[in-house]
């Protein structure tokens, strides 16, 4: 231990005092800034002069306007007197329609695909390799108009193939057996997912119980109960009818059950079947990812095959697939507007018209960036939420 | 990245002795190692026979090779019956190089010809050096010259007469050769310490991912002239090629970010400790090592892109896809569209394939 006087330190400049790195930071970011502003305000200026040339008024006010466009196919009631409001809505409805069903088919193929890959049958694994890669190396929208283009091809509503009883395949579309939905039948399926939500949270508290005590305690009851019991009762007293309504061919139409237009059916085919052969590669590395010794462990303490699926390898392999396959929904989500090449009137689509037929281009634009933001936001929220859900919890 | 294994299953039974014919025991271990497994094996080849029969009969069978000029029918003769591959030889020159005047379509063929070695020699270890950015400056120039012309005898061709597979080319590439510099910048902004950088890089990258690239495009074709000073134009494809290297400069923004990330902190207190500056630590320290780690998903963002510039279809421009789709309008024709979207798609299917095997050889050896 010395008992040297401490030096002082050393004397800075006035310049120094701020910190040299700190002044070069400063100045950096003033600089950039600076011309991002002065790039957004030269574009600004130019915009603004540009529209009172062409006596464009900015604003949302064209929204409420009568929009004249017709639109084929949507579920929400729309005839052309409609305001150019509500042919968004419909619009993003239809956009809408396609992801959400899109995601879910193509999840569920992708799935299947993926697993195959991994089979121990090599005439399997190979057919869905070859699948993967043929859909993965052709560009969506070739896939899509191909599609459209063989739809278009199909026999006229009277020669339509018939591939199943009651499933009709013609230029008209695909048109399928349906159960009519009205309110009755809407509120059956609400007391339905009520009863799992409700399910969910007692069977977590029973989870909890046994934690605690060590006693196991069966929730089958629960489900019957809650699940089953439930909503056929609300059934019951609801007299709500669930028969089957069959389409029937009628002149040069069909009448009854649910028909898919060519253009949705074409664009829902063209994206389940392109965005499954990702899915299929993200879950054949998911599954690949977990550790030989887990398998060899589980099976060590002779867990049935089921068990140890659902509960030693699903949860960590859904932990490297989670993720990638959030960027797929969201991919697939945004390449549904493709829809505007084939012309089923997607948001996109419908912004377009709008754009041609008003003039408001900024505005159109904003609104389908909106859209697709806020789809985007909601995806990855919902998918964070789950990814921390399922996340390694670590001591 | 560790060997591709096999699917972790149950451990294997008791290694049995290796007896009788080695082509039976594969069979054996393969295709019929259980009941359930034989007829699955069974049921697919029935149905891969059922479908490789009606596409010999459809495609080679009774398809129609050729047909004298502008004379489709035949082609009506066997229509859904056989393919009508005689489609191609009457349109190809059109798919190929779209409207550049007919004489002089040896300028674009040559063109493609030339991106070829330009993208094996990208793909050399060896070659991954500063000169590759000569070459690239060079090659591009060499590109440009036989496009446009102008020069050396050559005459002018503007590029609303350019069309086809060098289109498609000139965008894929020109948007990586201005998108991977806007990327690495984005990406360093990103992770800058200054706040208004990181920031401004931030909005940039979610607000392009966030939304289609149809968005992005309609916005070059309609809001582009909206923005320029009255008078001040440029042509579309530049403009579709702007809004390509905005969106993948978002894109490759991200994918470097991530090998930022994945150098070591020691590396950037070492390069301090030099006293290096903050660029040249990361142009002589830091990106070799980042973008060496992220190659192969790099090229993965390739093949998307390569696969999106199909998208200027819905703009007007003349890409390989749309002159395709603009090729069959003819009514004489119209009917025989799958046989050359099928012909497109292989076209396209080789491109990417080529990529992604190349991609999945740099992941197996590691990409040191």
């Amino acid at each position: 231990m010395t008992s040297d006087v401490p030096r002082p330190p050393p004397r800075r400049r006035f310049i120094g005092a701020f910190g040299r790195r700190e002044l070069k930071g400063l100045f950096w970011q003033v600089l950039v800034v600076g011309i991002a502003v002065a790039v957004v305000a030269f574009l600004w200026s130019n915009t603004v002069t540009n529209l009172s040339a062409r006596r464009i008024t900015t604003g949302f006010a064209f929204l409420g306007r009568e929009a004249g466009m017709p639109i084929a196919d949507s579920l929400l009631a729309y005839n052309p007197r409609d305001t150019y409001l509500w042919a968004f809505i419909v619009g993003v409805t239809n956009t809408l329609r396609v992801a959400v069903i899109g995601i879910v088919l193509a999840t569920i193929l992708g799935t299947l695909i993926g697993i195959s890959r991994l089979s121990a049958n090599w005439l399997l694994s190979r057919l869905a390799a070859v699948y993967v890669e043929t859909l993965r190396d052709i560009p969506l929208l070739l896939q899509l108009l191909f599609w459209y283009v063989l739809m278009q091809a199909l026999p006229a509503a009277r020669a339509a193939w018939r591939p199943v009883e009651g499933v009709f395949l013609s230029n008209r579309g695909l048109i399928l057996p349906a159960i009519p939905f009205g309110p009755a039948q809407l509120a059956v399926l609400g007391t339905a997912v009520l009863g799992c939500a409700v399910f969910y949270i007692v069977r977590r508290s029973l989870v909890a119980q046994q934690m605690r005590d060590g006693k196991p305690r069966s929730a089958w009851p629960f489900a019957v109960a809650l699940v089953i019991a439930l909503p056929a009762l609300a059934s019951v007293l609801l007299g709500a009818s669930w028969s089957i309504e069959w389409p029937e061919l009628r002149g040069f139409n069909f009448v009854g059950g649910l028909t898919l237009a060519p253009e949705y059916f074409a664009l829902l085919l063209a994206l389940v079947t392109y965005t499954s052969a990702f899915v299929a590669e993200i879950v054949r590395s998911g599954i690949q990812s977990v550790p030989r010794g887990q398998w060899d462990a589980a099976n060590a303490l002779g867990l049935r095959r089921s068990f140890m699926l659902r509960q030693i390898i699903l949860p960590q392999a859904l932990r490297v697939i989670v993720p990638p396959m959030t960027s797929q929904y969201l991919n697939l989500t945004k390449n549904s507007s493709l829809a505007v090449a084939i012309g089923y009137q997607d948001v996109v689509s419908i912004a377009n018209t709008t754009l041609n037929q008003t003039g408001q281009a900024i505005e159109a634009i904003a609104l389908i960036m909106a859209v697709f933001l806020t789809i985007s936001l909601g995806i990855s929220f919902f998918m964070n939420w789950y990814n921390a859900r399922i996340a390694l919890v670590e001591r | 990245m560790t060997a591709i294994s096999d699917m972790p299953d149950v451990p294997r039974a008791a290694r049995r002795p290796q007896v009788g014919n080695p082509m039976l025991r594969w069979l054996r271990s393969n295709l019929f190692s259980s009941i359930p497994n034989g007829i699955l094996t069974i049921v697919l080849l029935a149905v891969l026979a059922k479908g490789v029969i009606s596409f010999v009969q459809w495609g080679i069978a009774s398809a129609v090779w050729l047909t004298p000029a502008n004379d489709s029918s035949a082609c009506r003769a066997v229509r859904g019956i056989g393919a009508c591959w005689a489609v191609i030889p009457e349109k190809y020159r059109f798919i190929l190089f779209g409207t550049y005047p007919f004489d002089e379509q040896w300028r674009p063929a040559l063109s493609v010809v030339l991106f070829i070695p330009l993208f094996y020699l990208s793909t050399r270890r060896a070659l991954w050096r500063r000169e590759l950015v000569f070459i690239w400056i060079g090659a591009l120039a060499l590109i440009s010259v036989l496009m446009w012309g102008g020069v050396l005898g050559l005459s002018f061709v503007s590029q609303d007469r350019w069309g086809g597979l060098p289109v498609t080319l000139i965008l894929a590439t020109f948007g990586l050769a201005f998108g991977f510099p806007l990327g690495i910048l984005v990406a360093l902004g990103r992770r800058s310490k200054l706040p208004a950088i990181r920031s401004l890089s931030v909005l940039y990258v979610e607000l392009i991912r966030g939304v289609p690239l149809v968005s992005l495009l309609f916005m070059a074709s309609v809001m582009f002239p909206l923005f320029m000073p009255s008078g001040f134009n440029i042509d579309k494809l530049l403009r579709a090629q702007i809004a390509i290297i905005l969106f993948a400069g978002a894109y490759l923004a991200e994918v470097i970010r991530g090998g930022l990330q994945a150098v070591p902190r020691g590396q950037y207190e070492a390069a301090d400790a030099l006293g290096l500056s903050y660029w040249r630590k990361h142009r002589l320290i830091i990106l070799p090592q980042a973008i060496r780690h992220v190659i192969p998903p790099l090229v993965n963002t390739f093949i998307a892109f390569f696969k999106d510039t199909s998208l200027v279809l819905i703009i007007g421009i003349f890409d390989l896809l749309t002159t395709a789709k603009t090729a069959i309008i003819d009514p004489a024709w119209q009917q025989f569209s799958v046989e050359v979207y099928i012909f497109v798609a292989a076209i396209y299917f080789v491109f990417c394939f080529a990529m992604s095997r190349y991609s999945r050889s740099l992941e197996a050896s590691g990409a040191r």
